[in-house]
């Protein structure tokens, strides 16, 4: 290959840059590499496309998967398909923010550090929190950089999670457990939610904090001003995880006494995308600033007192500390955490209330319809969100009744027999603000066909 | 230049010893030329008062905008008190190292001249950063 | 007018009664929260968000971007970033319905497009580097080097061996030693020799029963290639260790040389830097791990197979594996991109991309040599690694030498890392820049060494074109401001 449209070198310009550096082909300046490591051949990868036929390419994998244009959504289980304001696209497309890298030199990367300021806002405002970083990876890998946190600042290694908690996250937890010499104690449920008897067993004085997720896995909510009272009499650390969409309707961890709060910001206007990239947020009080990890934006002022924004409380970070920093995490989700400001800047006040209260407001609707057909039942007594688990009927095959949901435009709900034994044969609804009463409707009438 | 105060014991961490008058206590800080090798110093991490700590043990530190320095005790000893102004002025470590900038006691089990006896004088602090 | 006054928070445009969103009436029943959802978990004061409509909104956004700077804004030598162009293609890729709009636990049979992607993509990231197995999982760079690191980690013990201890050069990334402590190693970083590669006799005293792994990047920060890997290899091997090949710098060698070939036994790869994925303002990126068939059992789970008929399925049945590390198959929406990327190039592409930004690379530390001095001169592979250490002489320091340039409309590259060069600057031009750009950017750093001797001034104040000036890092870091709801 000699030519391509991303690539300029000219034969011209190789042989008068050749000239300069004295060597008589481009091939010279691979000398250094010894032959016993040079490769030689064509690397067995994926052949070059053209443009168009690179396009087509791409649409004909495209359209193997059943989108959720063309296929009506009730599940949920961490990622949910919600309305996504148009201007977000457009906003985002802007490739002075796409393009750029992390803000090193803040004079011209004032834009990136304001909308992150403003994105630490916005998620302090829903937490109730007083200090939120740049964002995360995602909730599940914040959930973990919590305990770890926990553990730092307690001095303790024992973290005590509710099953309650997403079973990814669980699993992503037990993994960076394992590096961190952390011992993870599970509680079990009762009605969908943490079983607070369980939990006040598990929690001692060798308890670094406690980790729940509220809506939890199952959707319920859980009674956490009653868990924080049990965490704190042990002066552990409560950390809840929350989807930060019900945070319109629901009162803010902040309030409640929470002393770190993660979370995932997909449903903040940031496409599926098979569950990522999403974003994780990460907030703490100010007694655990200084531990926090990841980037962090402050406001200062420039040598002519005009507002400005720089990276800050650096020295908690690797590339000062190296073996001694508070993570590894040298990254954030910028892009995906201005996809969440701007969803936050188009509802503002009343519409993040409205949106939430929509969510749960066809929820209950969905739940009485399903929960009114024959043999189908409720799972839990417990109040939900958005998300609710119901029981099939007896002896039913659940991979054959998702097909038939599937067959006839519906991605039907979660299989919660996949990562609870004891749950199988439930399925896990989740209904958004995207869901006519026309659709669930008709979903109620395909499982009723189905069934 | 940077200034060594005569007087004070100093470590080759560039950290200043005093014996306080009354005996058994010794109060830390770090040098002039350490505070002005971290620049804009931004946060001290303050020892824990009440811990015991070994001479040369890390006992806390200093963050400047661009990098961050542990901080050595010089003595063995136990914390007794550390300089909570430093929490709200951590600039004060810069401006005024040896006095205002001081940054914790420690009670020491030997007589302080011992404790400080190891330590280099302000003589050898100065040939040590030449 | 932007230039000169403070540009408002968007909380700050705020007034009562606007609104910016549509929402479909409640077709239900309405269902009053307190009616269903106990007192105390309910919110009693709504969330103060600003109240805008959505002119402000598109209005404040597209302020914010014309305060910011990006590869399509101009050069960004940011080394060690690879700061290449981010093809349009491959935004529109990603946006398609079938990968943007999929749930990641729709039936297996409804995402085929998606797993043959994903599979196709594993089958060549693993040619690429020379590994017999890859994950797509890891979020980043450092995510990557902790998984790897992980695996490296259950692969000794599961052979009943504790070792405890990562080797790093003092060149190495920050990254490497704090992902060895998350993964719960100790750190043994050992010097550099005299031409910046790894010193041999610090690598055999350093290496024994305890080393876990060697963290090597290669080329190195320096851009110069470790010429000794063999010997490298074979040393750590001989302790019993792994090696791990930090593929931040992997655009120099596409095609010519593959970490698999070189000894290494785990790779990461940044795909936000080779594979031109845009850097997003500091994310989402990928950070896909490959690893020889030894480590293949501790994949974290699952990884996309292929069954005899052609059909994907998610394997999961990974009894020895180390876990998940990301939830869901990772960052599907950049790997889409990453595999339209290597799509347009094909294997021959590639090597050709590794060869420009090699040549461009090398181009611009010959013309710059005789106004900064080399780090270590030689012949360099996609970045090089200048010292300002001479203009110290005139009161000038590197740091000015960065935000002089910004006047220039440059984003200055990389400085003081990596951290055993004095006053380091590190150039990384990329292959998708011309020679008329590079010599743009040379004359204008010529300049400013000249400018260093005659008018030091000019580079102590600068920059002097931006809509701010340098900006108070001690006070942002002593009473921090990290929210607009602070006093």
């Amino acid at each position: 290959m000699k030519r391509h449209r991303y690539l300029p070198m000219t034969a011209q310009d190789e042989s008068d840059m050749l000239a300069v550096i004295g060597a008589s082909s481009t091939e010279d300046l691979f000398a250094d590499i010894p032959a016993s490591v040079r490769y030689s051949g064509e690397l067995p990868m994926s052949g070059a496309l053209d443009e168009a036929g690179l396009l087509r390419h791409l649409r004909a994998l495209s359209d193997r998967n059943a989108d959720a244009d063309r296929h009506v959504s009730f599940l949920g289980a961490g990622i949910y398909d919600h309305h996504i304001p148009v201007v977000i696209q457009h906003v985002i497309s802007r490739s002075e923010f796409y393009t750029a890298y992390t803000p090193y030199q803040p004079e011209i990367s004032q834009g990136e550090l304001q909308a992150i300021f403003e994105f630490q806002s916005y998620i302090c405002e829903l937490t109730g929190m007083k200090v939120a970083n740049a964002s995360m990876y995602d909730g599940a890998t914040a959930l973990a950089e919590a305990a770890a946190l926990a553990s730092g600042a307690t001095k303790r290694k024992r973290i005590v999670v509710s099953r309650a908690v997403h079973p990814e996250a669980r699993d992503i937890l037990r993994t960076s457990a394992r590096g961190q010499g952390l011992e993870i104690v599970e509680v079990g449920c009762a009605d969908g939610v943490t079983d607070l008897g369980a939990l006040a067993a598990a929690v001692d004085a060798e308890t670094a904090a406690v980790l729940v997720q509220t809506p939890n896995f199952f959707g319920c909510l859980e009674d956490i001003p009653a868990i924080e009272a049990l965490v704190h009499d042990r002066r552990g650390l409560l950390v809840t995880s929350v989807n930060p969409l019900s945070l319109g309707l629901l009162e803010s961890p902040g309030a409640l006494g929470a002393d770190i709060v993660v979370g995932d910001a997909q449903p903040l206007g940031i496409p599926m995308s098979l569950g990522g990239p999403t974003c994780g947020f990460f907030a703490v009080t100010e007694a655990l600033m200084r531990r926090m990890p990841g980037r962090i934006v402050g406001q200062t002022t420039d040598s002519e007192g005009r507002r400005g924004f720089v990276l800050t409380l650096q020295a908690r970070e690797q590339h000062i500390r190296r073996e001694k920093a508070t993570s590894n995490i040298c990254s954030n989700q910028a892009l995906l955490a201005l996809c969440a400001s701007v969803y936050l800047s188009v509802m503002g006040r009343a519409g993040i209330r409205e949106v939430a209260s929509l969510n749960l407001s066809k929820a209950r609707y969905a739940l009485g319809r399903l929960g009114a057909l024959p043999g189908v039942e409720i799972a839990f007594p417990s109040p939900i969100f958005n998300e609710f688990a119901v029981k099939l009927p007896a002896g039913t095959d659940v991979a054959a009744f998702q097909a038939k949901l599937l067959a006839a435009g519906y991605w039907g709900g979660y299989d919660l027999g996949r990562t609870y034994p004891e749950l199988s044969g439930h399925l896990l609804v989740a209904v958004t603000e995207r869901r006519t009463r026309e659709e669930i409707d008709g979903f109620v009438q395909a499982w009723e066909a189905s069934l | 230049m940077s200034e060594i105060r005569e007087g004070l014991r100093y470590s080759e961490e560039h950290e200043w010893a005093l014996a306080e008058a009354g005996g058994g206590i010794v109060r830390i800080g770090i040098t002039d030329h350490a505070q002005s090798q971290l620049g804009d110093i931004v946060f001290v991490e303050l020892p824990e008062v009440g811990a015991a700590v070994e001479a040369g043990a890390s006992v806390g530190a200093i963050e400047s905008v661009k990098t961050v320095s542990e901080l050595y005790s010089p003595v063995a000893g136990k914390v007794v008190r550390v300089n909570e102004a430093l929490i709200e002025h951590p600039e004060r470590v810069n401006e005024s190292p040896y006095d205002e900038g001081w940054i914790a006691e420690l009670e020491v089990e030997v007589e302080t001249e011992e404790a400080l006896g190891r330590l280099l004088t302000a003589e050898q602090y100065r040939a040590h950063t030449a | 007018m932007s230039g000169h006054r403070d540009k408002a928070l968007i909380f700050e445009m705020s007034k009562p009664g606007r609104v910016a969103y549509s929402l479909p009436a409640c077709d239900v029943p309405e269902v009053e929260a307190s009616s269903v959802v106990p007192a105390r978990l309910l919110r009693t004061e709504p969330a103060a968000l600003p109240e805008v409509y959505e002119v402000d909104v598109i209005r404040h956004y597209t302020e914010l971007s014309r305060r910011n700077f990006g590869v399509d804004n101009g050069f960004y030598p940011l080394g060690s970033c690879t700061m290449k162009y981010n093809p349009k293609l491959n935004e529109d890729a990603a946006r398609l319905p079938g990968f943007a709009k999929i749930h990641p636990y729709q039936p297996e049979e409804s995402l085929q497009g998606a797993m043959e992607l994903l599979y196709t993509l594993q089958r060549d990231l693993a040619a690429l580097t020379g590994m017999d197995e890859v994950t797509l999982q890891p979020a980043a760079g450092a995510h990557g080097e902790w998984t790897g690191l992980m695996l490296i980690r259950a692969y000794h013990e599961s052979r009943g061996e504790t070792r405890t201890k990562v080797i790093v050069p003092d060149s190495s990334h920050g990254t490497n030693p704090s992902s060895a402590t998350a993964a719960g190693f100790e750190t043994i970083t050992i010097p550099s020799d005299a031409s910046g590669l790894v010193d041999l006799d610090a690598l055999r005293a350093a290496a024994g029963a305890d080393t876990a792994a060697l963290m090597l990047t290669n080329p190195n920060t320096l851009g110069r290639f470790e010429s000794q890997i063999a010997e490298i290899a074979r040393i750590v091997h001989e302790a019993g260790g792994l090696l791990y090949y930090d593929g931040a710098n992997s655009n120099a060698i596409m095609g010519i040389a593959r970490p698999g070939d070189m000894g290494f036994d785990v790779v990461h790869l940044n795909l936000h830097k080779t594979m031109s994925t845009p850097h997003g303002g500091g994310g989402p990126g990928a950070g896909p791990v490959g690893v020889k068939a030894r480590l293949a059992p501790f994949l974290p789970k699952p990884v996309v197979g292929r069954r005899g008929d052609g059909t994907y399925y998610w394997d999961e049945d990974r009894p020895r594996s180390i876990g998940r590390v990301k939830p869901y198959y990772g960052n599907f929406g950049i790997l889409v991109r990453a595999y339209a990327y290597i799509r347009s190039y094909g294997p021959a592409g590639l090597r050709r991309v590794s060869e420009c930004a090699v040549l461009n690379a090398n181009y611009m530390m010959h013309r710059l040599a005789p106004y900064y001095e080399v780090a270590y001169p030689g012949v360099c592979k996609h970045e090089f690694v200048l010292s300002g250490k001479r203009l110290r002489a005139f009161g000038v320091r590197t740091l000015d030498v960065a935000k002089r340039l910004l006047d220039f409309g440059y984003h200055p590259p990389t400085v003081y890392f990596p951290l055993n060069v004095e006053e380091c600057i590190m150039i990384e031009p990329t292959e998708t820049e011309s020679k008329e750009t590079l010599d743009g950017f040379i004359d204008v750093m010529i300049r400013i060494a000249r400018e260093a001797e005659e008018e030091p001034d000019l580079l102590l104040q600068a920059p002097h074109t931006t809509i701010v000036k340098r900006l108070d890092e001690a006070t942002a870091a002593r009473r921090p401001v990290l929210n607009c709801h602070c006093e």
